[in-house]
């Protein structure tokens, strides 16, 4: 059987190709897969498109990315007061930049995770979001189409993994992850803590094993706000 | 402008605060709504809901009872009260959209004489700007309330006939709390039903850009 496990985080991401549409979870400082970010890094993939709620605080989450120069387009809710890296290269247009709606982002990529081709929502109905998508009415409700969201690579936090992939959250760390975690083709976590088979009790699991590809442990990094 | 005493940000939250039905489940956005928490009446119980998966948000965490898993829209560490739950960010907006909150409050740029909402983004700022979860709770919430202060800086009155701010959803404000007025949107029009200690009619009448029936 395959073996999900990676012994380091750069073999994990180590084929992540340019040009890869990559999925990074957290929101809040929480749940962020930061050791995964850094390897990333390391490694130096370009031309990324990043699909994550925002943008980095200063060089930390995302930041990094932004401040390597390694992301071409971002599909994001809220960039955030502090994505300073990203501004300045949205600023000098080096990135571009779909908004969307916080719980449309998360219903896209459901989407693509259910094998649901597209939608209909009244969010963003008359807003610069609805711009250039089909519109209809539906029970006298104006609404439009949004279509799921793709990722090669989904990156994400989880407190423990099974040596199968059963994960853990922790808190409010949960967030994104599990959603990014089933959207993505690829999976790889980075989690607290590896556990037996068996450990993690089948009622508590909350992304089956089924959504992840690797797992690689790391002790969580966090940057304050 | 008058120059009397307005109700405070504090104010605001307190009088919006009572809009609250014993046992709702409601979220609390950015700025002003963000107060209200700390201003509940004492016979009343609501339930918090954080848009990042969290039902049951009680008060910010003290100093030393900080954890950075357990933040809330803005960040910020905070505690649970008992019955709280955790759940994924897809259903956090299942909840705001689907109907499912009682009460959602938010903060506001603009607010026109049909409910329409602008609260995310200023004309020309510098930046990507950011939408975050108020699309999603302005479209979804079956009551809206809007705090917000009745007036700009500068005097220009928030409450519009048309919105000249991007708009974040149509025809979705239920009742906009200010620091003159409470004022409920009808099919029919603006209706004044509270006015600030002090204030008359014919005042704030002058400070908002569309008729108060």
């Amino acid at each position: 059987m395959k073996q999900k496990i990676f012994f380091s985080l750069d073999a994990a991401v180590a084929d992540v190709p340019d040009g890869a549409r990559i999925m990074f979870g957290g929101f809040g400082g929480a749940g962020f897969p930061n050791n995964l970010i850094q390897a990333l890094a390391r490694k130096g993939t370009k031309n990324i498109t990043a699909i994550s709620n925002n943008c980095g605080t200063r060089d930390g989450e995302l930041g990094l990315m932004f401040k390597n120069g390694q992301v071409r387009h971002v599909i994001a809710s809220f960039p955030g007061p502090h994505a300073n890296y990203f501004q300045e290269r949205f600023a000098a247009k080096e990135v571009t930049l779909e908004l969307v709606p916080q719980g449309i982002l998360c219903e896209r990529m459901r989407a693509a995770a259910a094998g649901i081709l597209g939608f209909y929502t009244t969010v963003g109905v008359g807003t610069e979001v609805a711009e250039g998508k089909e519109e209809r009415v539906i029970d006298t409700q104006r609404c439009i189409l949004e279509s799921p969201i793709h990722a090669d690579y989904a990156f994400i936090k989880a407190e423990k993994a099974d040596e199968l992939g059963n994960l853990t959250y922790r808190l409010a760390a949960r967030n994104f992850n599990p959603i990014m975690a089933m959207a993505a083709k690829t999976t790889i976590v980075e989690v607290e803590e590896i556990v037996p088979v068996g450990a993690i009790e089948p009622e508590n699991v909350i992304t089956p094993a089924i959504f992840v590809h690797r797992i690689v442990q790391a002790k969580g990094i966090r940057y304050a706000g | 402008m008058p120059d009397k005493p307005r109700l405070t940000r504090e104010e605001i939250a307190a009088r919006a605060a009572k809009e609250l039905p014993d046992g709702a489940y409601v979220n609390l956005g950015w700025g002003i709504p963000n107060l209200i928490a700390d201003y509940l009446p004492l016979d009343l119980t609501v339930f918090f809901h954080s848009e990042n998966g969290i039902l049951g948000m009680g008060r910010r965490a003290r100093a030393g009872e900080e954890d950075y898993d357990l933040v809330d829209a803005m960040k910020v560490p905070v505690t649970l009260t008992p019955g709280a739950s955790f759940f994924h960010q897809a259903d956090a907006h299942l909840m705001t959209r689907g109907g499912h909150l009682d009460v959602a409050v938010l903060g506001g740029f603009q607010v026109s004489e049909k409910g329409d909402l602008a609260n995310w983004k200023v004309p020309g700022a510098r930046g990507s700007g950011g939408i975050g979860g108020a699309m999603d709770i302005a479209a979804g919430a079956k009551v809206l309330i809007v705090c917000m202060e009745h007036t700009t800086k500068d005097g220009a009155p928030k409450i519009v006939k048309q919105c000249t701010y991007p708009l974040t959803a149509l025809a979705c404000v239920d009742i906009i709390v200010t620091d003159l007025a409470v004022i409920d949107v009808r099919p029919e029009g603006l209706l004044l039903r509270e006015m600030a200690p002090g204030w008359n009619r014919k005042e704030i009448q002058e400070l908002t850009g569309a008729p108060l029936l």
